[in-house]
């Protein structure tokens, strides 16, 4: 079995169908990427895993598990975090403070010790900020640490995006558009950061991406949407040369 | 200036960053402790005011300050928690346990209003939170076996460890700054734990928070139960100051009254909860000031301008009336807001950091260190 499979899976908002019966399966430590012209579904379908949309019909499964039910926060939970395209960080708070929301799914105190603040709660605190220090050191964010996400540029934000998303520990990660708005170098650096995240860390990328250079120098394989449905699948040169994508992004 | 240079976690954990934080907070709770023997009973009366009301300002604070909740209803928590102690303490209970019985009670019923409210957002939330004010505001005038109706209820002294603590006595003033600072204690607690951040990510991005593993009701109806079991606190030691409680007392004003003091504090910090108490808490005697000696003093201004006597009288009639018109005191919370909201967003506190910075970088200050960079990638479309 897949570790990772989402089978006929459809979204419909009225006569629209923004994803109509895609199945695709991720393997256990791949990087898979989604690619597709605008309004293909690429983001509703990670809108759909990550629980935001209930999907019309289909199931979705991690691990031998049918996740299709679970809350958005019950995702999160078995182990896959997400990015979003537009940013949704937490604006008002440090940067430290929004990659400690990302350990909240490993806390196990309760609202009277916190309160109080006993010793265990110190320990857990402790044992949090360890991890999200090596997060931050793992994607170079030491000088921004203690900053405020109002107060910093839009490539940074994306970068700590992904560090929210890493310091939950995922076995899967859902990037929603790495790259988009970010300078050369800046994709450089973050496919570095994808690959090392499957070589060191072992975690499973499934991506949405439109920048063809990244998606060839990472991606072990590639799915191409459009209208909802799947064109085709496979390594980036075969569904670069599929005669169905070349037709869906020059036109036929 | 000073640079912190970080080698531990507890550097990020502890509640006082560095000695300079120890030194002004001891001050302050030294002269806090002898202010009931040196300052007039009238001005230590005043002080208990700004305890209760900063206490109620901090757990609103935790609702609509950090997990973004607005609230209007906060004088009905205030009123569950004053009538609760009052009625318990008929059958002649202790008060400590009175005291839990209210802040326990108050937020349990915070927290069945917290379930519906777990649908509403913004404005609706607000609208809600008023009519479950109105609702309380209305059993509490109709259940007259319970809570004596418009008649309201006598609040009898308090009896703690076999002697009596009168509501004007150094020991009323202690216990509300026990209960004050305990409740802040509490609330930084919670903010550097998992549950505080939780409230700050649901601020800020409830999509964001849940995607990160928090479970969005869970957390908002917390935030719901917590800030109503302070309330309620507060509220029992609200009716011993009183010693007398009805159900006018609780009016949508007195939680317009709770806003202000987040809103004029500073909504992003509990200091700004303090703050506000003091603000709210001398708007009355500024009401008073403004009644008995301005009009004599506006008159006194204008027979020296060279107005005639009549004249005089006619001048000082007609500001008295002003002074003393019915809706004044509303109108003032009013303009108090729509002119925080405007020119000072970040409230008293925000004030006070600008102060700070300005003389910590001097002559190197720049205004624009407090400007929030407005930015508009953000997409709406998960809300």
């Amino acid at each position: 079995m897949s570790y990772f499979r989402a089978e006929n899976l459809s979204l419909h908002f009225g006569g629209l169908k923004a994803v109509d019966s895609v199945s695709f399966a991720v393997e256990k430590g791949e990087i898979l990427s989604i690619i597709g012209p605008n309004g293909a579904g690429k983001s509703s379908i990670f809108n759909l895993i990550s629980r935001i949309y209930s999907p019309t019909s289909g199931r979705i499964f991690f691990e031998d598990q049918d996740i299709t039910e679970q809350p958005a926060y019950g995702i999160a939970k078995l182990g896959i975090a997400r990015t979003f395209q537009n940013i949704e960080l937490f604006e008002n708070a440090s940067v430290l403070a929004n990659l400690l929301v990302g350990r909240h799914r490993h806390s196990t105190t309760q609202l009277w010790q916190e309160l109080l603040f006993l010793p265990s709660v110190r320990g857990n605190e402790k044992i949090h900020r360890r991890r999200v220090e090596q997060v931050i050191e793992f994607l170079d964010l030491e000088p921004y640490r203690d900053k405020l996400i109002s107060g910093l540029p839009y490539g940074v934000r994306k970068v700590i995006e992904l560090a929210r998303a890493l310091c939950t520990e995922p076995k899967l990660i859902l990037l929603d558009e790495p790259s988009s708005g970010l300078n050369v170098e800046e994709t450089d650096d973050m496919s570095f950061w994808i690959r090392d995240m499957k070589s060191e860390l072992g975690v499973t990328v499934l991506m949405v991406e439109h920048d063809m250079t990244l998606v060839n120098r990472v991606s072990d394989r590639v799915i191409a949407l459009n209208y909802g449905r799947v064109l085709a699948m496979g390594t980036p040169a075969e569904v670069q040369e599929h005669p169905d994508v070349v037709a869906a992004y020059l036109g036929a | 200036m000073r640079f912190m240079f970080k080698t531990d976690y507890e550097d990020d954990i502890r509640l006082f960053p560095h000695s300079g934080y120890l030194f002004s907070y001891g001050t302050l709770l030294v002269l806090l402790a002898i202010a009931p023997f040196v300052l007039s009973s009238y001005i230590v009366s005043q002080l208990v005011f700004v305890c209760i009301y900063a206490t109620v300002g901090v757990g609103l604070m935790i609702l609509t300050g950090f997990t973004g909740q607005a609230s209007l209803g906060h004088a009905a928590f205030l009123a569950i928690g004053a009538y609760t102690a009052a009625y318990l303490q008929q059958f002649n209970v202790p008060f400590p346990v009175y005291f839990l019985a209210a802040g326990l009670l108050t937020g349990v019923i915070g927290a069945l209003v917290g379930f519906p409210a777990l649908r509403l957002q913004g404005i609706y939330l607000v609208i809600a939170t008023i009519s479950f004010a109105l609702i309380v505001e209305e059993i509490l005038a109709r259940w007259e076996s319970v809570t004596h109706g418009n008649e309201g209820m006598r609040v009898k002294t308090i009896q703690l460890l076999g002697t009596t603590v009168p509501r004007d006595s150094p020991a009323f003033y202690f216990l509300c700054l026990g209960v004050l600072i305990l409740t802040i204690v509490g609330t930084l607690n919670l903010l550097r734990s998992p549950t505080g951040r939780a409230f700050v990510a649901i601020r800020d991005s409830e999509t964001a928070a849940r995607s990160m593993g928090v479970n969005v009701s869970l957390y908002k109806v917390k935030s719901f139960a917590i800030s109503a079991a302070i309330t309620g606190f507060a509220g029992c030691l609200f009716a011993h100051k009183l010693s007398f409680i009805s159900p006018e007392m609780f009016t949508l004003q007195l939680s317009i009254e709770f806003i202000i003091v987040i809103l004029i504090g500073g909504t992003f910090s509990l200091h700004g909860a303090v703050l506000g108490a003091i603000f709210i808490v001398m708007i009355d005697p500024f009401l008073t000031y403004l009644k008995d000696d301005v009009p004599g003093m506006v008159a006194g201004v204008a027979a020296t301008l060279g107005a005639g006597a009549e004249r005089a009288a006619h001048i000082q009639n007609s500001v008295s009336a002003f002074a003393s018109a019915n809706g004044l005191k509303g109108a003032i919370y009013g303009i108090i807001i729509v002119l925080f909201v405007l020119f000072e967003p970040l409230g008293l506190y925000g004030r006070w950091l600008k102060i700070k910075l300005f003389f910590q970088l001097f002559p190197l200050y720049k205004r624009a260190t407090f400007k929030r960079q407005k930015i508009y990638v953000k997409s709406e479309r998960y809300r």
